[in-house]
């Protein structure tokens, strides 16, 4: 829409909020760090088939568990099989889940929530109701229940993940279109006369994005937590897949002779965790979800 | 020997993006039993100086940089935090602006009341509550037992001002820093509580320091007056002088601010354009609890052409009434026809279509403007939405708007938040004026702004009313602001009109007993 | 008051009811009957046994004998451990996990409020950034990384603490409590801090300074207690994630409580003992949950007068 030309061709550039921000997270070193890291990790998991340095079935039995070495950068598993081709492996799937059952949370948890806080009334009543309930089921325990009874399925464990995390995800919504609703700006936009569906485009989603992009990036963390917890109790990735939540429990088993085959893949989980959690602080801060005035 | 003596403070706040000096090289004093006040507007320093000098201000970024405060003779900038903390509450006590935020939500009123007395003075419990007690009642509390063990959310704002006033006292302290004491209260409480305040001052013989914007509310009460701007006080003197023959420029700006005057009557020929009829709008807070009657059987006529006053205290369902007319939200029963058409009956396109000829200007600059839209982009939306011009006059529209409001054509790509609120109030003026309305609701348009800006954006609704053929009902607290703007005066109590009037003719010659407290609450009736 | 826990007991019971109903369908919905595995071959046998366990009836009359069991408190039989029933394979572990989560949960609090009061009250230093820095390690390190790891050094390499075990050795309880305690410490810091920090900013704390309450009194009687109200509201979800936490401490620990019953359970198919351990962590959990709300507004006066009677 921007198109001013002629009329305005000394106009002063203005300002975004998305710029501010924007200079604002750049000031943040650690969430600079950890979105570096994360995008590291990211085209690694992506390119992996192509870089990895060792095919991911092989294996040594005769090499058996070894230290690192410069042929094994991290050293190998009772096997023999690579570690750092596993932690590769495995953090592809890790990522996956993270990103995935967190884009099933935000579809479904945003939708719920803008359609409950910008409808309102008993609609709003209703639905949030229904969060409510199920907020207070004890959804780990569900979680556990359902991977045992149907089958340590991916998919489901996508699917399971996603269900709990969109019940958040849908009352930060809510709550934003709510308070975004009384604004003025936005009583502005009925009383100049713009559709529902407008004013939604144009000025609820627009504002309430700063909070949902924050909680999404923090839901990311949450979820791959999620996964390797039930991983390492065997409940979620089942090998031949592997993940870092799996390698988890396989480098608890053998800790004691063997403690690389804990530690490296611990480091990698830590590291992907912190690396989100700082990136979500700093947008937090940049984005200043708090909400002041100026 | 001056009871306070301030002499050349500084105080700067350091940030990451520079060091900014609040208050450069202030001086003033209080002398005992007499008022100071200091005036200046937002961001003028007048607060930090007073808080810098008891050790309020958070450090970093609060940086003390130079002067002495002599208070009984010690510099209390030279105190050390503890022993700043031993005159804190006994010998200097404070009142703050907003009476809501200022006492503890989680802590019984008199456990508040009483913490100065046995921090202090080492009274024991008992005689600590009797003696809050007799004080609550002085204030005014009605029931002071009960008050005590009651929370600060079951009391109105006046009320909790009253009780902070109860506070600050009941150490008897020699000065009282009042901030901004009344300006979160609704006009007839202000007028108590400054009668309160100069009541305890006289009898209990203490000085007063008191802030304020106002400079109608200070003229009644101070003995000095300081004028701060920027930081730096430009003028001080005794108010006669600073009333009858300021010297600065400055002042004499603030001065000319003040809403004065009386808009010269308009022969408005009585044509109604807005006939509202018996309109009741309720609001049902939860299921089945007693509906809130915000407006309840109102019926009243806007004439084509005028300014209609309507004026109210907070809660009266004045601003509920103008969002009524505009179809903001659902009334309750009632009529109302604009132009002939039947507005309760319009729905879907239809009432879109009708949007247009009627716009409303908000009180909060701040939140009435999309913080993600330019202002061509907000400028834009309604032209482009109800079709008035075509992509190639669009440009020429905007810039015709924004040089009608006052806003360089240089700010077209800028956003609301790099703006003031003088001028993102220009802003929404603009964009209501887009769809060249016929009918215009200004809901409090001015309350937000610092004096000076206030008059600036009151002659531009004046103007623009003018021109555009505006017919405007014009919805505020403030009894002189609607006197100079407003043709017939429209007051609204409890949810109810209770009188309607020539401008004129209401100030003169009251019918109903509210109206007559609201216009004896009017500040400044000694200036001048 | 009372009006408000009643209000919150009605809506806490048809969420107790949702969790049976679902679980109960969930499990029988499982492929496979519980005996398929086994080599029982013998026709006789296999009916013998599912009458028993009432399999034999059409399902919702199964479901119906069940909820009339559940109203007597009688979880039913287990499956795999015949002869011993899902009641008392519970109370076995119960006092065990009640115990480490009890742990668990105060070194939570006490670490945690302190660190996250601390940091608040002077932001942006020293005093923020290192307790809130090793609050952020707690959170990326989940318990069962934390728990190998911890074993590792002071078990194995240093030889400090004994790794296994409830009870048996003197100072087998440190590392599960601080391994299941850690993560929920870090949260509850963090979570302490921002309440601490949103009061600390509020007008009200800038009057009782302007009455020249000493700092300390400042944050004990103004500050603490809006400020640490997040933290109660929170301690119904850390119980319910301390619970599931338990599933994996007490088996990286080889305890004898709900959580590896449960985790053994799950793996043996035990169906009656998943049912029936699923119920009773669910409804302990929304227990708390309840608890953990009235508590906290309790603490604001505002809600709790709203309760006790007509509007404010």
């Amino acid at each position: 829409m921007n198109t001013a030309t002629q009329i305005f061709d000394d106009a002063e550039k203005g300002s975004s909020l998305w710029h501010d921000a924007w200079l604002r997270l750049r000031k943040n070193k650690l969430a600079l760090f950890g979105g570096s890291v994360l995008l590291f990790m990211v085209i690694v998991a992506l390119l992996t088939p192509w870089i990895a340095p060792y095919s991911y079935e092989a294996q040594n039995l005769d090499l058996g568990a070894s230290p690192p070495s410069a042929a094994h950068w991290l050293g190998t598993d009772i096997f023999g099989r690579d570690v750092l081709t596993q932690i590769m492996y495995g953090g592809r799937i890790s990522l996956a889940v993270g990103f995935i059952a967190t884009a099933v949370a935000l579809v479904i948890g945003v939708t719920w929530g803008a359609v409950a806080g910008y409808v309102g009334g008993r609609v709003d009543a209703v639905m949030m109701r229904l969060v409510d309930i199920l907020y207070a089921l004890p959804f780990m325990i569900f979680i556990v229940l359902l991977m045992v009874v149907f089958g340590r399925n991916i998919l489901l464990l996508f699917l399971a993940i996603g269900a709990v995390e969109w019940l958040t995800m849908a009352r930060i919504m809510r709550s934003q279109v709510q308070s975004l609703r009384q604004q003025e700006f936005v009583e502005a936009a009925v009383s100049v006369g713009l559709s529902p569906a407008a004013i939604i485009r144009k000025h609820v989603v627009p504002n309430a994005l700063g909070p949902i992009i924050v909680y999404t990036t923090l839901t990311i963390p949450s979820v791959m937590l999620l996964e390797a917890f039930l991983s390492f109790l065997g409940l979620g990735i089942q090998p031949p897949a592997t993940s870092w939540g799996l390698l988890i429990s396989y480098g608890a088993e053998t800790m004691e002779e063997y403690p690389w085959l804990l530690i490296f893949p611990g480091c990698a989980l830590t590291l992907t965790l912190f690396s989100l959690n700082f990136l979500g602080d700093g947008l937090r801060d940049a984005l200043d979800v708090r909400g002041s005035k100026d | 020997m001056a009871l306070l003596n301030v002499d050349n403070l500084s105080v700067s706040f350091v940030t990451r993006n520079g060091t900014n000096k609040a208050v450069d090289n202030v001086s003033f004093s209080v002398e005992e039993r007499q008022i100071t006040a200091i005036i200046g507007e937002s961001g003028s320093g007048k607060s930090v100086s007073c808080y810098a000098m008891l050790g309020l201000v958070p450090s970093p970024p609060g940086r003390i940089d130079g002067g002495t405060a002599h208070f009984q003779g010690q510099d209390l900038l030279a105190l050390s935090e503890g022993e700043l903390r031993a005159i804190r509450g006994r010998d200097i006590a404070m009142i703050f602006q907003d009476p809501m935020t200022c006492l503890n939500p989680f802590m019984k009123i008199g456990d508040q009341l009483i913490e100065p007395l046995t921090l202090h003075k080492g009274l024991a419990k008992g005689p600590a509550r009797e003696q809050a007690m007799a004080l609550l009642d002085e204030v005014g509390i009605r029931d002071p037992q009960g008050a005590m063990s009651a929370f600060p959310h079951e009391f109105s704002g006046g009320m909790r001002q009253r009780v902070m006033i109860a506070m600050a006292l009941i150490n008897e302290p020699k000065l009282l820093i009042a901030d901004e004491p009344t300006t979160a209260l609704d006009v007839t409480i202000q007028a108590q509580i400054l009668k309160l305040i100069a009541e305890l001052q006289t009898k209990r013989d203490i000085g007063v320091l008191f802030i304020s914007h106002d400079l109608a509310v200070v003229s009644d009460i101070a003995d000095q007056i300081v004028v701060m701007e920027k930081g730096k006080v430009v003028e001080s003197g005794q108010p006669k002088a600073i009333f009858g023959n300021p010297q600065h420029p400055y002042t004499q700006k603030l001065l000319a601010a003040i809403p004065s005057g009386q808009k010269a009557a308009d022969t408005v020929v009585p044509d109604p354009l807005i006939s509202i009829e018996n309109l009741r709008t309720w609001f049902t807070p939860t299921a089945g609890a007693e509906p809130v009657k915000a407006v309840d059987d109102v019926s009243l006529q806007i004439h084509r052409g005028e300014v209609l006053g309507l004026v109210g205290e907070s809660g009266s369902g004045k601003s509920t009434l103008g969002r009524s007319i505009l179809r903001l939200v659902p009334m309750t029963g009632g009529q109302i026809s604009f132009d002939g058409i039947e507005l309760s009956a319009l729905e879907g396109r239809s009432l879109k279509q009708f949007r247009h000829r009627m716009q409303m200007i908000f009180q909060d600059p701040y939140a009435s403007l999309n913080p993600r839209m330019t202002v061509y982009d907000t400028l834009a939306e309604p032209l482009l939405l109800h079709g008035l011009v075509n992509k190639a006059g669009l440009e020429q529209a905007i810039r015709e708007l924004m040089d009608n409001v006052g806003l360089a054509r240089a700010f077209v790509r800028k956003y609301p938040h790099e703006f003031s609120g003088g001028q993102r109030q220009r802003i929404a003026i603009g964009r209501a004026l887009a769809t060249r309305p016929e009918f215009i609701v200004a809901d409090e348009p001015v309350s937000a702004l610092d004096v000076t800006i206030q008059a600036q954006i009151l002659d531009l609704l004046a103007d623009l009313t003018k021109e555009y053929g505006l017919t405007m009902l014009f919805i505020s607290h403030d009894l002189a602001v609607i006197r100079q703007i407003a043709d017939r005066i429209a007051v609204m109590y409890h949810g109810k009109l209770v009188e309607e009037g020539a401008t004129a003719q209401v100030f003169e010659t009251p019918q109903q007993d509210y109206t007559r407290s609201l216009l004896a609450a009017i500040p400044g009736a000694n200036a001048a | 008051m009372l009006r408000f826990m009643f209000i919150r007991i009605l809506q806490a019971l048809p969420v107790i009811f949702v969790v049976i109903t679902a679980t109960f369908f969930l499990v029988r919905s499982a492929p496979g009957g519980p005996f398929d595995q086994e080599k029982v071959v013998i026709p006789e046998v296999k009916q013998a046994l599912e009458a028993q366990y009432r399999l034999d009836l059409p399902l919702h009359e199964q479901y119906f004998a069940y909820l009339g069991d559940l109203a007597q408190g009688d979880l039913g039989p287990s499956f795999k451990y015949p002869g011993r029933s899902v009641n008392e394979i519970l109370f076995a572990g119960l006092p065990v996990t009640a115990e480490l989560g009890l742990y668990a949960l105060i070194i939570a609090l006490c670490i945690g409020v302190t660190a996250g009061v601390f940091a608040s009250l002077k932001p942006n230093t020293a005093q923020d950034y290192v307790p809130m820095s090793l609050a952020m390690i707690g959170i990326c390190m989940p318990s069962f990384l934390l728990g190998p790891l911890l074993v590792l050094v002071f078990g194995i390499w240093l030889d400090w603490l004994p790794i296994t075990g409830w009870g048996d050795i003197p100072g087998d309880k440190i590392l599960p409590a601080v391994t299941l305690g850690s993560a929920y410490a870090a949260y509850i810091a963090r979570l302490s801090r921002a309440g601490m920090l949103e009061i600390l900013s509020q007008d009200y704390i800038r009057t009782a300074r302007a009455k020249g309450l000493p700092e300390w009194r400042v944050v004990t009687q103004h500050a603490l207690r809006g400020g640490l109200i997040p933290v109660i509201a929170f301690l119904g979800p850390a119980f319910a994630g301390l619970l599931a936490g338990s599933f994996v401490v007490e088996t990286i620990f080889q305890i004898p409580g709900l959580g590896r019953f449960y985790v053994q359970a799950a793996f043996n198919r035990d169906y009656t003992m998943i049912l029936g351990t699923t119920v009773f962590l669910s409804s302990l959990i929304v227990f708390f949950n309840l608890v953990s709300d009235i508590i906290a507004a309790w603490l604001n006066p505002r809600l709790r007068q709203q309760f006790q009677g007509g509007g404010s």
